[in-house]
């Protein structure tokens, strides 16, 4: 069996012989007999490290890695520079606590502060916390942030990524506030129908942009109806689409959060990754999680640490509004190191070539005979209705090596291009649908 | 230096071929135009900046890291080797079933053990994190509740004063309110009290245990069954299951939903904060309300919806890569390693209690679990020198401080958690270190009230730094 | 420890500056002294009800978040914005710096006078 205590059996007796105790059942003597396992846990015996590595490698292959994806819908495989790989497997950084002691965690919180800033220049934002933990958790948390006491509805887009849109529904489960579904219309918000039903019990209005189709929506427009209504605007956004498209800031939200995965963050079958949460300095104080604050030592030298902590619940309690008491410091640090490798000039390449890679995907896919279903404009993500069924149409892919667009039903695939996607994989694709009959 | 400050114009890095298709540009209106000022630099300065950040960090690996409540055991490498598989870490989360059979297969391995270890009948992994677990176990116990037509009457979830201060804001975040039972004069739950509070309107109590001040409560049945007397549900608190494993299990003591914390006892990193992952067990008569889908099958698996599910907790299936280093860890351990690492986690916390008794007042004297909490308020009175003090004196002997001032019922509070991973000379060094800062204290209080010397920073005022908040770099230029 | 002989005290160590038909409130000499370097400060809205016995704000340290109870029953008309800009005026001049103006108040009779707060904290 493998073991990671050093202390040989020689060595505990001795210790368990210094503490004037003979056995280590002595040591449970508080435990009531009764519910003292009897018999060894019914899970397999330890194995030795090489055994472990085969044993876990054999569950690897098991799943299937694609070299082609066409799939977004909420994780976007990006190209990983691989200076960030590096960075975020530096020992001292990896297997760090949480940053309580100041002193000797000037690294961590001094990333963080960077992150920080990072995220608020891409954002347009005037404050970022630390991250928590995923785009839908930092949605989640945005809308009860937003909660005041004469304000419990929260106004939800139906464009927004389905599993976020979930995700907001269990947090308002527990807190008690109520879900308003704006409805679709033409793949965007329908913002007519939020300008006559929103009132002022409304405490936000979220939407995504891109939404979750890939188009872009009226993100102006929604900000000026939510703010007449008193009420706080929250936009989700893609981060990669801020190298080119407008931010929260300049569309005057009032929150902006999304999921940092695609700033340098393994697909991972789902995590980890990070959500990104930003705002103005007026809700700096509602913002949830940690915030790291520079400041000065006593010798006068700058520093950073935790701050603005009685928020938090270990501070406040059963009066904090969230209990949220980490980030996802190793990710926000991936994070970080992706957008000062990249820099604005990459990440601007980053955003223009996957919108340009979408473009030329649709046309060819139009030509197969799937038609581009966005009515307007759209970023990296787009939706195709055909006469071929969905199904077949992504076995047609598989079976080439390539994982298609993620099926929204029988006839609709949301589609997605990154700078991953080569123009000879999007003409191989092409060419394997124009032989997918229709049904 | 901030990495803005060493940013020059121009410089970067090649990282993206040219666009092999036609450009295309969204239209002007949607187009940014206010500049986005990310650091422009060569990517050996990149490195430079990161390794010179890397330094002023303190991991496991950089020394004896008894910090109490976190459980900083060592974190095997093999682990990650592992987590970094292609097969693991370049997989779609939206993936067809039938490709994701690896990533279900780590689901399901990962639920059958940590269900055996803990004596629970179903798991989630979705929950990212310990206080996201107490929130999911919450609502499922919430969930339960409603299913009995008793949502209305059940507004109430008890929580001892010395728990974690997750634990009410996540009550209340579920939609409670939080009754607060106190810890008798030996720091376990008070009975009587408890008996007082446990009525109708009861739906849950919120437990760790051991407990925060590392005792192992011996009433813990008689607990569970006044709980469960009164029609409430008992929620395990797992961040101190490190002590227990193999010995006693959570659901034979009568908790019907725990969490776990991945991060602590299984070994994977901290990161500096996260990410961790906070799965989340439960007895049969919770399973139906679990979050998101469950894995199940032999040959062939799927992912299923549990009939009354409370929904998602976050997106996709929780922190998969944390999962399966966990995985990779138990597999190491199996069932003797895992009971081996619990009982030298005690061992090697009752040897240095054992070694710093006579000096330092603990807060409780008896038999410790995995932790223990001394008591400075003596010291301090003498002296004039604080917890907070000799944790700071510490830091110039390379040991990372215990926990302090926590728990709350404990005035002037450090609390240590040695963990199984660390060599008795390790503890012997510790102890001696540990002592050495008493005798200060009363010789040269001074020096530790400036204590630390040696770190990259002296202390940091942080009254400042909440009173005028500057949480973002000011570049200049706009 | 300073006690200002024209104000009343309640026991929860706010004090009270009566001003014809209404009164500003604030937290004591003693209050600050006891809580430390205050970093930041929650004040309710005007227009707000304010109840003798519970809470209408609160103060927060570095490390510490503490309730700030209602005195007497009244009507928030004014909130002091300035002590949210700069909440070290709390430890600096807890007398002068106010957190609510209140009208329709009552309850004033049961308050302390300095003298009387005086004696309670320093018996305590």
């Amino acid at each position: 069996m493998g073991s990671y205590v050093p202390n040989t059996p020689e060595e505990r007796q001795q210790m368990l012989k210094e503490i004037g105790l003979s056995s280590f059942d002595d040591l449970y003597r508080n435990v009531p007999e009764e519910v003292i396992l009897k018999d060894p846990l019914a899970i397999p015996a330890g194995m030795s490290e090489m055994e472990v590595l085969r044993k876990m490698q054999r569950i690897a292959e098991k799943n299937r890695v694609f070299t082609t994806i066409f799939r977004g819908a909420g994780a976007y495989r990006h190209y990983i520079p691989a200076i960030v790989k590096s960075v975020v497997s530096k020992e001292n950084m990896q297997t760090a606590y949480t940053p309580y002691q100041a002193e000797i965690s000037q690294g961590t919180l001094q990333s963080i502060f960077e992150y920080q800033t990072m995220i608020c220049d891409l954002t347009g934002m005037d404050v970022s916390n630390a991250s928590v933990y995923d785009g839908a958790t930092a949605a989640a948390e945005g809308v009860a942030m937003c909660r005041e006491r004469k304000r419990g509805k929260a106004w939800i887009s139906e464009t927004v990524n389905p599993g976020v849109i979930e995700t907001i529904r269990t947090y308002c489960y527990g807190n008690g506030m109520e879900i308003c579904m704006i409805p679709e219309k033409d793949g965007c918000t329908d913002l007519d129908y939020l300008k006559g039903h929103i009132d002022g019990e409304a405490a936000c209005v979220l939407i995504q942009q891109p939404n979750y189709y890939g188009s872009l929506e009226e993100a102006e427009e929604i900000g000026k109806i939510a703010h007449e209504a008193g009420a706080k605007y929250i936009m989700s956004v893609n981060p990669i689409s801020l190298g080119v498209l407008k931010t929260p800031g300049e569309y005057k939200a009032d929150v902006a959060v999304g999921d940092g995965q695609p700033l340098g963050l393994s697909l991972g079958f789902g995590g980890p990754y990070l959500g990104f949460m930003a705002c103005t300095g007026k809700m700096m104080r509602k913002l949830p999680g940690r915030i790291v604050g520079e400041t000065k030592d006593t010798n006068g030298k700058t520093g950073y640490v935790l701050t603005l902590q009685a928020r938090e619940q270990h501070i406040r309690r059963e009066k904090a509004s969230s209990n949220v008491c980490s980030n996802q410091a190793l990710c926000a640090l991936a994070v970080s190191a992706y957008l000062a490798a990249m820099g604005n000039k990459g990440l601007r390449q980053a955003a223009i070539l996957s919108v340009s890679k979408a473009h030329y995907l649709a046309k060819g896919l139009e030509e197969a005979g799937y038609r581009t279903e966005n009515k307007g404009e759209y970023f990296h993500e787009f939706v195709t209705v055909s006469e071929k069924d969905s199904e077949k149409t992504l076995l047609a892919l598989e079976a080439q090596g390539i994982l298609g667009g993620y099926p929204l039903d029988e006839k609709r695939i949301l589609w997605c291009c990154t700078e991953m996607n080569t123009k000879e994989e999007m003409d191989e694709a092409i060419r394997i649908l124009k032989e997918v009959a229709a049904c | 230096m901030l990495i803005f400050e060493k940013s020059r114009p121009g410089r970067g890095a090649c990282l993206l071929p040219e666009c092999d298709v036609e450009v295309f540009m969204p239209e002007e209106k949607y187009k940014r135009e206010s500049k986005l000022p990310l650091p422009e630099m060569a990517e050996g300065d990149l490195g430079r900046h990161y390794t010179e950040l890397a330094k002023k960090c303190q991991g496991v690996n950089d020394g004896f890291y008894p910090l109490g409540s976190c459980t900083m055991k060592y974190n095997p490498r093999i682990d990650e080797i592992v987590a970094n598989l292609p097969g693991f870490s370049e997989v779609h989360p939206l993936q067809p079933e039938h490709t994701v059979q690896g990533s279900m297969e780590v689901l399901k391995l990962g639920e059958e053990y940590l269900c055996e270890i803990t004596g629970m009948d179903e798991m989630t992994f979705q929950p990212a994190a310990g206080a996201h677990g107490e929130f999911a176990g919450l609502l499922l116990m919430k969930a339960y509740h409603e299913s009995r037509g008793e949502g209305e009457k059940r507004t109430k979830i008890i929580v001892p004063d010395s728990a974690h201060g997750t634990n009410p804001a996540s009550a209340v975040m579920a939609g409670y309110s939080v009754f607060t039972v106190p810890s008798g004069a030996d720091g376990c739950v008070d009975i009587e009290k408890l008996r007082e509070a446990a009525g109708e309107d009861v739906a849950g109590l919120m437990l760790t245990n051991p407990n925060t001040v590392g005792l192992f409560d011996k009433n813990i049945l008689k607990i569970t069954e006044i709980i469960h007397g009164c029609g409430g549900l008992c929620y395990y608190d797992g961040a101190n299951l490190n002590a227990v494993m193999g010995r006693v299990r959570p659901g034979d003591m009568g908790f019907d939903v725990i969490h776990l914390n991945l991060h602590k006892t299984f070994a994977t990193p901290h990161g500096g904060g996260g990410p961790g992952s906070g799965p989340v067990g439960c007895k049969k008569l919770l399973a139906d309300f679990l979050p998101s889908v469950t894995v199940r099958g032999e040959e062939r698996l799927t992912f299923e919806k549990p009939k009354h599910s409370i929904g998602e907790m976050k997106g996709f299936y929780g922190n998969f890569l944390v999962v399966v280093r966990a995985l990779a860890y138990i597999q190491t351990l199996g069932r003797e390693g895992i009971k081996e690492a619990s009982e030298n986690a005690v061992l090697n916390a009752n040897y240095m209690m054992h070694g710093l008794k006579d000096l330092y007042t603990m807060a409780y004297d008896d038999i410790c679990m995995h932790e223990f909490v001394m008591d400075l308020s003596d010291l301090k009175k003498k002296t004039g020198v604080a917890a907070l003090d000799i944790a700071k004196g510490l830091l110039d002997h390379g040991i990372h401080p215990p926990t302090m001032y926590f728990p709350l019922i404990v005035p002037e509070a450090l609390m240590a958690e040695p963990t199984e991973t660390e060599a008795k000379e390790t503890i012997d060094r510790a102890i001696a270190v540990f002592r050495k800062l008493y005798e200060k204290a009363s010789e040269d209080p001074e020096a530790l009230h400036e204590a630390p010397k040696t770190a990259a920073v002296a202390r940091l005022d942080e009254v400042e730094a909440a009173r005028h908040p500057i949480v973002k770099y000011n570049h200049q230029d706009i | 420890m300073e006690f200002r002989a024209e104000l009343l005290y309640s026991k929860d160590h706010e004090w009270v500056k009566v001003e014809g038909d209404t009164v500003l409130i604030g937290i004591t000499d003693y209050a600050q002294s006891e809580l430390g370097d205050i970093v930041f400060v929650n004040l309710p809205e005007e227009g707000d009800e304010i109840k003798a016995g519970e809470a209408f704000a609160d103060v927060e340290s570095v490390k510490a978040v503490s309730d700030v109870l209602g005195p007497v029953d009244g009507t928030i008309i004014a909130v002091n914005e300035e002590i949210l800009d700069a909440p070290e005026l709390i430890n600096e001049s807890p007398y002068d710096a106010w957190f609510v103006k209140v009208e329709d108040f009552t309850g004033t009779e049961e308050l302390l006078s300095a003298e009387e707060y005086q004696a309670f904290v320093e018996g305590a």
